[in-house]
C-alpha cells in the first residue's frame, strides 16, 4: 500500500480526520440531485434517462471528492467501491424490474377467462379472442413426462456419484454431466428431431418434447440431489450401517427422508427452468393451434411456444395474446421458485 | 462443504467446476460380501450413471449422422460461406456468418455482464448488510427464472425502440471506433441482442463470482482488517488473488450460456447473413436464432443443415466448458485454505 510516501494519509485511518457522517451520504445524494434537476432545466440536456444516468454520475464524482477532501484517499477509495458495486445491484435488478412491471402491464390485459379455457383452433392472427388452453395443457403434459423421466434418473445418478462412486469412473460421469449443463437447449432439441422424429420416425408429438428437456432437466436434478446427499451427515449412514441395515435400506430409509426437502427444493426449479424453454419444443412438439390431449402422438402445443409463435406476428392482438402467455408462464416459474425457496427454508439440512 | 450461502437456489446455477469439492467417500458398511439386494441397486444407480454417458454420445453420433450428408451435398464450403440456402439447387450454405454473429454476440454480452456481476457479487458479499444481501441474492436469481422468451418478447417491445438513444449515443461520440460506426439508428442490431444476453447470463456469473467471493479465507480477511485496512483493501488484499481462476472460470460459462440463446435472439435480431463489423447496424444472425428462425420452412437438406450448424454450436460448447474446467483444474489455489 501507500502508506509509506503519502504524508497526508496517515497510516492509522482515524488517526488524524475523521470519517463523514452517515447523513453526508444522503446530502451529496439532494445536493448532487438539485444540480442536475438546475443543469436539465437550463441547459438543451434532456431526458429521463439521461437524467438519471447524469445524477448518478454527479453523485460518484461529488461523493468521492468530498470523501478524498475530508476522510482521505484510502477512505475515499473504500466508499468509492461501495458505491460502485452496489451502483451495480441497482443496474442488475432494472432489467428485473423492468421485464416483470411490462410483462404484468401488457399481460393484464388478456389475462381472462377465454385465455385460460380457449384454444387458438380457428382463431385468426387478427381476431381477439382465442387463448393459450391447448398450450397450458401441452406444456403440463410434456414438462410431466419428463419430470417423471428425469427424477428416478437424476436421483440414481446422484445416488451414484455420492454414495457409490469410486475413481475414473465417477469422475467421467461428473464431467458428463457438467457437459450436459452447459449442453445449449437448441441442441437438445435438435438430437431429439435427429433420433425420434428424423430417424426413427415417430413423428412430432409432446412425449419427443419432454424427451428433449429430460436432456436438459437430469444435470439439474442429479447436481441439486448430490448437493443435499452430501449435506447428510456421515454419522447418520454410520449408525445405520452398525444396526446392520443393508446399505440400499440405509439410502432409502435413511438417506433420502434427511435430504428429501432440498432435493424437492432442486425438483422444483428444475421444472420451473424446463417450463420456460422454447428452443427445444420449437424442433420436436411443433406447435399446434388446437387442443391435443395426447401427447404420444401429433403435434401439440407448449406455453412457451405458443408465446414464441404469437410474439413474432404482427397483430396487436397476437401480441396481447403473447404478453398473457407470458404473464402466466412468469407466474408459474415465480410460484414454483418461490414455493422452492420456502421448502428449504423449512428443511433441517441447511449448507454450511 | 456445501455451498457457503444459505439460500439453495443459486448453488443450482453453479457447475460442479465451479465449486468446492467434496470428493472425501462416504462410509460403507464393514461387512465383505455384498447382499443380493445390494449388489441389484448398485448396479441400477450405476448404470443410470452409465446412461448419463449414453445420451451424451449419442448426442454426438446421432447429430453427425444427420449432419453428415448435408455437408456433403453442399456445393460451397461449409466453414466459409456465409449464405444460407441449403434447399436451393445445388444447396449454397455455410456457417461463417453465423458463427460469426454467435461470438460477436457473446462476447458483447460478457463484456457487459461481467463487470455488472462481479459487482453484485462483491456487495452481497462484502457491502450490502447480511439480511438484504438474502433478499438481494433471490432477487437476482429470479432474473435467471424468468424464460429466455419473456426476455425475447420484452427485447422485441420495449428494449428494440428504447435502445435508440444509447445506439445513438455510442455512434455521435463513438462512433470513430469502427465497430460504433452507424448510419441512422436502428433497434434491431447485434448490440440490442447482446444487451438481452447480458442480462440472461448476468445471474450465473453474479451467483458463481458470489460463491467464489465467500470461499475467500476467513483468517486472511480477518488478518487485512487487524492491519488496518479498509473494507476494499481487504478485498483487494485477501479476497480477489484467491478469486481469479474462479472469476475466469464463472466469465467462460456465461459465454458459453450466450452463444447457446435461442429464443431472445431469434426475436431481437433482425436476421440476414452478413457479416457485419458495425455491431450498431441492423441485421446479424447466431447459430442457434438461425435454427429457431428458419427451422420450420427447411426441407430435408435444410434440416441437415441446420442440424450440421447445431453440431457446430456443440463443439464450440463443449470447448468453451473443457476450457472453464481446464482454468480452475490449474489453479486449484483459490481453493486452498478454503474448508
Amino acid at each position: 500500500m501507500t502508506t509509506v510516501q503519502a504524508p497526508t494519509d496517515s497510516l492509522l485511518l482515524s488517526a488524524s480526520k475523521h470519517p463523514l457522517p452517515r447523513r453526508s451520504t444522503l446530502g451529496v445524494g439532494v445536493g448532487t440531485l438539485l444540480v442536475s434537476a438546475l443543469l436539465f432545466v437550463v441547459t438543451p440536456l434532456d431526458g429521463v434517462a439521461d437524467f438519471l444516468v447524469f445524477w448518478a454520475a454527479a453523485y460518484v464524482v461529488a461523493m468521492t471528492s468530498v470523501s478524498v477532501a475530508v476522510e482521505g484517499s484510502r477512505r475515499a477509495r473504500d466508499r468509492l467501491a461501495s458505491t460502485l458495486t452496489t451502483g451495480a445491484l441497482i443496474l442488475a435488478l432494472i432489467p428485473l424490474v423492468a421485464v416483470l412491471a411490462f410483462t404484468v402491464a401488457r399481460g393484464l390485459g388478456r389475462f381472462d377467462m377465454t385465455f385460460f379455457t380457449h384454444s387458438m383452433l380457428s382463431v385468426a392472427d387478427s381476431d381477439a379472442g382465442g387463448g393459450a388452453y391447448h398450450a397450458i395443457v401441452g406444456t403440463i403434459e410434456q414438462v410431466g413426462i419428463a419430470t417423471l423421466i428425469s427424477v428416478p434418473l437424476g436421483l440414481l445418478v446422484a445416488i451414484y456419484l455420492v454414495e457409490y462412486a469410486r475413481g475414473r469412473f465417477g469422475r467421467l460421469v461428473s464431467t458428463f454431466v457438467d457437459v450436459m449443463t452447459g449442453l445449449p437447449s437448441i441442441v437438445a432439441g435438435l438430437f431429439v428431431l435427429a433420433l425420434w422424429v428424423l430417424i426413427l420416425k415417430q413423428g412430432y408429438s409432446g412425449f419427443a418434447g419432454s424427451l428433449a428437456l429430460v436432456i436438459l432437466m437430469v444435470p439439474v436434478v442429479v447436481r441439486t440431489t448430490e448437493e443435499m446427499l452430501r449435506l447428510v451427515p456421515d454419522s447418520l449412514r454410520e449408525a445405520s450401517f452398525a444396526l446392520g441395515i443393508p446399505r440400499w435400506r440405509t439410502i432409502q430409509a435413511v438417506i433420502l427422508p434427511t435430504a428429501l426437502p432440498g432435493i424437492t427444493t432442486g425438483i422444483m426449479l428444475a421444472v420451473a427452468r424446463v417450463s420456460g424453454e422454447t428452443a427445444p419444443l420449437l424442433l420436436t412438439v411443433f406447435g399446434s393451434s388446437a387442443i391435443n390431449f395426447n401427447p404420444f402422438s401429433g403435434p401439440q402445443e407448449g406455453l412457451p411456444l405458443f408465446v414464441f409463435n404469437e410474439a413474432g406476428l404482427p397483430n396487436d392482438t397476437a401480441l396481447a395474446r403473447a404478453w398473457a402467455g407470458a404473464l402466466t408462464l412468469i407466474a408459474l416459474v415465480i410460484l414454483l421458485n418461490v414455493v422452492a425457496r420456502l421448502l428449504v427454508r423449512r428443511s433441517k439440512l441447511q449448507p454450511s | 462443504m456445501g455451498s457457503p450461502h444459505p439460500d439453495g437456489g443459486s448453488t443450482l446455477l453453479v457447475p460442479e467446476t465451479a465449486r468446492p469439492e467434496a470428493s472425501n467417500p462416504k462410509p460403507r458398511p464393514t461387512r465383505a460380501k455384498e447382499r443380493l439386494a445390494d449388489r441389484l441397486f448398485r448396479r441400477l444407480t450405476a448404470g443410470s450413471a452409465a446412461f448419463i454417458l449414453v445420451i451424451l454420445v449419442a448426442i454426438a453420433l446421432f447429430l453427425l449422422d444427420r449432419a453428415l450428408p448435408a455437408i456433403y451435398q453442399d456445393s460451397t464450403s461449409f466453414f466459409t460461406t456465409r449464405t444460407w440456402l441449403p434447399d436451393s439447387t445445388p444447396p449454397v450454405f455455410g456457417i461463417a456468418a453465423l458463427t460469426y454473429g454467435t461470438l460477436v454476440t457473446s462476447v458483447l454480452a460478457v463484456l457487459m455482464a461481467v463487470p455488472v456481476a462481479v459487482g453484485v457479487a462483491l456487495s452481497v458479499t462484502s457491502y450490502v448488510p447480511r439480511r438484504a444481501a438474502q433478499v438481494v441474492g433471490y432477487l437476482v436469481d429470479l432474473l435467471a427464472a424468468i424464460p429466455s422468451v419473456v426476455y425475447g418478447l420484452w427485447g422485441l417491445i420495449f428494449l428494440v425502440p428504447a435502445i435508440g438513444p444509447l445506439s445513438k449515443w455510442l455512434a455521435d461520440y463513438f462512433g470513430w471506433i469502427p465497430i460504433f460506426q452507424s448510419q441512422g439508428i436502428f433497434g434491431k442490431s447485434i448490440f440490442t441482442a447482446s444487451v438481452v444476453l447480458a442480462i440472461m447470463i448476468l445471474p450465473i456469473i453474479a451467483a458463481i463470482s458470489r460463491e467464489v467471493f465467500a470461499q475467500a479465507p476467513q483468517s486472511q480477511k480477518e488478518a487485512a482488517y487487524a492491519l488496518g485496512a479498509t473494507k476494499w483493501e481487504m478485498i483487494r488484499t485477501a479476497v480477489l488473488p484467491y478469486a481469479r481462476s474462479g472469476l475466469i472460470s464463472a466469465t467462460v460459462l456465461g459465454f458459453g450460456r450466450a452463444m447457446g440463446e435461442t429464443i431472445a435472439v431469434a426475436l431481437v435480431l433482425s436476421a440476414n447473413y452478413e457479416i457485419n463489423l458495425h455491431v450498431l447496424a441492423p441485421g446479424g444472425n447466431t447459430i442457434a436464432a438461425n435454427i429457431a428462425n428458419t427451422y420450420g420452412d427447411a426441407g430435408k437438406v435444410g434440416q441437415g443443415a441446420l442440424i450440421a450448424s447445431g453440431l457446430v454450436l456443440f463443439v464450440i460448447t463443449l470447448i468453451v466448458n473443457f476450457g472453464a474446467r481446464a482454468i480452475v483444474a490449474r489453479n486449484k489455489d483459490f481453493r486452498v485454505g478454503a474448508a
